[in-house]
């Protein structure tokens, strides 16, 4: 138990000593490390892990090398990891054979395996180091901080890390000036509204006092963003943290994590933090010798996207359907159970012990003038760097998608980048060289949202991408008020009539209508944004929409109506395999003597006869 | 409660008991309870409501909300197609018609044979590896419509060991 801050300082001193010998190699000592989060464990990285401590014990060199699992490191796309340290070596795309290889090899003879190490996409050379890579070389790891380097199992290593200096900080200060310290560092919401957070604090601060809680949203819904998993999957210390300084900040007893039911990992090992918290009195009653004592309780979702809406968020907590309250009463005034709360969401609540240990002007020297600090992205999509990565606000899209990303695979053209999700809307070209901050991606007519950053190329329609969104918003719109519950049903229907070339130039007019309507009319935000993808695409590709109405064609070659497979008789080798492959009989020809051909009437444009050409003499038109 | 039989009771009772301190624990009663049965029928509603009080229709209007509680059981082996946006602009949409095409069901639905549910999934944040899959919580990554068969082949030939 600790009882005091100078036990605590006692604490973190040697497990922070702990920490830098593992990564140093003390005592001879290496350390492999693995990636263990969502994206990595699918991908083997649990197997490669026991295959590596089961080969370490049969070679004898148990005594000589630890593994150790921990957090997303970011790339995702070049998983499964594996680090060895003291030499700091990146292994990456590593699959289980490989292990008794970097075992033999690396562990036993020193010796790098340089076929496992990342290449750089442009200059074609190795690199062996994590930080010599683009993709990492731009990032700034606030909120990410320690994902990816400790157990997120293990307390100590938590600590090792500078886990609750900031809580330790905070709680010799006045609560104001906690929060005036919050307010001085300029940081904003990161769940996509991006409201100053420490005014958010100060309205539930000033509230009488009594009973008050501190909400986390961790349900994290937008499609294509990641970064709250993996903060809880990988530093889920830190986020406990920055809810106990917010709770002693506004007097709160209690605090409850509302986490996705989509993420086991998460939640588990959110669980594994909080016990152990408990256990050495870092929650609980009379937190370090004070007389602040703070609660923290985890409760699941069940699938609703619109439970990331904060007050849809508390009914969901308190056991009801997951639909918005009218506001005001905001939250601060009349949240939880009717008492003041605040609702902050995962990553704003990772960059709080950042800003109380390291002070509020070194978060805010990152960023541009109204948003200060990082951002995280979820970079997807057509992208050749896939992943998590953190760059500080005012950074260009170019950066993030050129230098960051390593561009787009294939050789394809850029054509729009979707930020926000199915509230925001998407940027192009034009846009490359606008700083990324809040207010920019406004200004340009999408929004930062949580951070989900999604790349599209030239195959990709826009039409369909927005009866996507628009297929979402329906499906989860939780039916309360009317302009989302039918609005966004009648968008849909005219978007498929698009997509299907049974539109007139009138129901293009009738889409930007409802788009009005809706924006002016839903009840929560999720409403009122949910046309924007749809005003985005039809701002920026509007004459894709227009080449689907007026000439019955889909530009990107997507939707299913507007589009034929052929086959080039010249390039047909008669091998019938398209033939084969096709699951409808649509295809027929003579093996050897006559090129085959599809019969319009019968395809199902499933595409399967592309797929299975090695002559590439499918089409699509 | 003519059709629970006395251990499923008890069971829920037990789950009920878990959150008795609880101000508002309805949600927690019904995931444990869609966790152990895979589906929250009505009698098991009334069982809850009479335990904790709760009207049924109060909580027939929460399990008919969420996507996750199910007053239908799922099949054996539940297919969960992601298509979130990363997956589908890498081509999710197809891999869900194909997995929909080959066994006769839309998404939502389950096989007669009870073997296969369906579910498009909204982001389950594996993007890095879109398109993905998870069949009872293994994760298939980067899945293409043409690998769809030999999955759902080799789950028909008793999955256990995959």
């Amino acid at each position: 138990m600790i009882k005091n801050f100078d036990e605590l300082n006692e604490k973190i001193s040697s497990c922070s000593v702990c920490l830098a010998n593992k990564f140093a190699g003390k005592d001879n000592k290496r350390a492999v490390v693995l990636c263990g989060g969502t994206g990595c464990l699918s991908s083997n990285s649990q197997a490669i892990k026991e295959k590596f401590e089961q080969l370490i014990q049969q070679r004898g060199i148990d005594d000589k090398v630890s593994v150790n699992q921990v957090g997303c490191f970011g790339f995702c796309s070049q998983g499964p990891f594996v680090k060895i340290f003291p030499e700091d070596t990146l292994y990456r795309l590593v699959k289980l054979e490989d292990v008794e290889e970097i075992v033999e090899k690396d562990l036993i003879g020193n010796e790098v395996v340089e076929r496992l190490l990342f290449v750089d996409p442009a200059t074609k050379e190795k690199v062996a180091k994590q930080d010599d890579i683009n993709f990492y070389k731009k990032q700034v790891r606030i909120a990410l901080h320690g994902c990816g380097q400790i157990n997120p199992e293990d307390i100590n290593e938590a600590l090792g890390a500078g886990a609750f200096q900031g809580l330790s900080k905070a709680l010799k200060m006045d609560r104001a000036d906690v929060i005036k310290e919050i307010l001085d560092s300029g940081l904003r919401g990161r769940g996509g509204g991006g409201f100053p957070t420490g005014r958010k604090w100060q309205f539930a601060y000033a509230q009488p006092a009594g009973e008050k809680y501190v909400v986390c949203n961790g349900d994290e819904g937008d499609p294509g963003a990641f970064m709250d998993r993996s903060i809880l999957e990988g530093n889920p210390l830190a986020v406990i943290e920055g809810m106990v300084i917010a709770g002693y900040a506004i007097g709160a007893q209690n605090g409850y994590f509302y986490v996705r039911a989509e993420y086991p990992v998460a939640v588990n090992r959110l669980r594994i933090a909080i016990k152990q918290a408990e256990e050495i009195g870092l929650l609980g009653d009379n937190i370090l010798g004070t007389d602040f004592s703070f609660r923290v309780h985890i409760r699941l979702g069940a699938g609703a996207f619109v439970c990331g809406e904060e007050t849809a968020l508390l009914n969901s907590i308190e056991g009801q359907r997951g639909m918005p309250r009218p506001r005001p009463p905001f939250p601060a005034v009349k949240g939880l159970w009717q008492k003041p709360t605040i609702i902050n969401n995962v990553e704003t609540l990772a960059c709080v012990p950042f800003i109380m240990r390291e002070g509020a002007a070194k978060f805010a020297a990152y960023g541009t003038e109204k948003s200060k600090g990082t951002k995280v992205f979820a970079l997807g999509g057509k992208i050749n760097n896939v992943g998590l990565v953190e760059i500080p606000m005012g950074t260009t899209l170019r950066e993030l998608i050129y230098d960051i990303g390593g561009g787009i695979p294939n050789g394809k053209k850029f054509k729009a980048i979707q930020t926000g999700g199915p509230s925001g809307g998407c940027l192009t070209e034009a846009d490359l060289d606008t700083p990324i901050d809040f207010d920019n991606l406004v200004a340009k007519g999408s929004m930062m949202g949580s951070g989900g950053a999604i790349v599209m190329d030239e195959d990709n329609c826009m039409v369909d991408v927005a009866k996507f969104y628009m297929e979402f918003i329906c499906d989860e719109s939780c039916g309360k008020c009317t302009p989302c519950r039918i609005g966004t049903k009648r968008m849909l229907e005219i978007l498929t009539k698009i997509t299907n070339g049974q539109a007139t130039m009138d129901d293009l007019e009738q889409l930007e209508e409802l788009s009005r309507t809706i924006k002016a009319g839903s009840l929560c935000g999720l409403g009122q944004t949910s046309a924007n993808p749809v005003i985005s695409t039809l701002t920026h590709f509007r004459d894709e929409y227009v080449a689907h109405i007026v000439d019955k064609r889909c530009p990107a070659k997507v939707c299913k109506h507007l589009m034929q497979y052929t086959i080039n008789p010249e390039l047909c080798k008669k091998c019938s395999a398209c033939a084969r492959k096709c699951p409808v009989g649509a295809i027929t020809g003579v093996v050897g003597k006559e090129p085959y051909s599809i019969d319009q009437k019968k395809c199902i444009k499933c595409g399967m006869c592309m797929a299975s050409c090695k002559f590439k003499a499918i089409e699509k038109k | 409660m003519a059709h629970l039989s006395e251990a499923a009771v008890a069971k829920i009772n037990g789950i009920c008991d878990r959150y008795v301190d609880e101000k508002t624990p309805l949600m927690m009663i019904l995931s444990d309870i869609q966790k152990e049965y895979g589906y929250i029928p009505l009698e098991v509603q009334e069982l809850v409501s009479e335990k904790t009080g709760i009207s049924v229709a109060e909580i027939y209007g929460v399990v008919t909300f969420y996507s996750f509680f199910s007053l239908q059981p799922k099949g054996k082996y539940v297919i969960g197609c992601c298509l979130g946006t990363a997956c589908y602009v890498k081509g999710a949409q197809q891999v869900i018609d194909k997995f929909s095409e080959i066994l006769g069901i839309k998404p939502g639905e389950t096989t007669e044979d009870g073997m296969f549910t369906l579910d498009a999934l909204r982001c389950i944040g594996a993007c890095g590896i879109a398109p993905a899959v998870t069949i009872n919580g293994k994760v298939y990554p980067k899945l293409t419509v043409s690998a769809v068969p030999g999955i759902i082949e080799e789950y028909r030939n008793g999955g256990n060991n995959l």
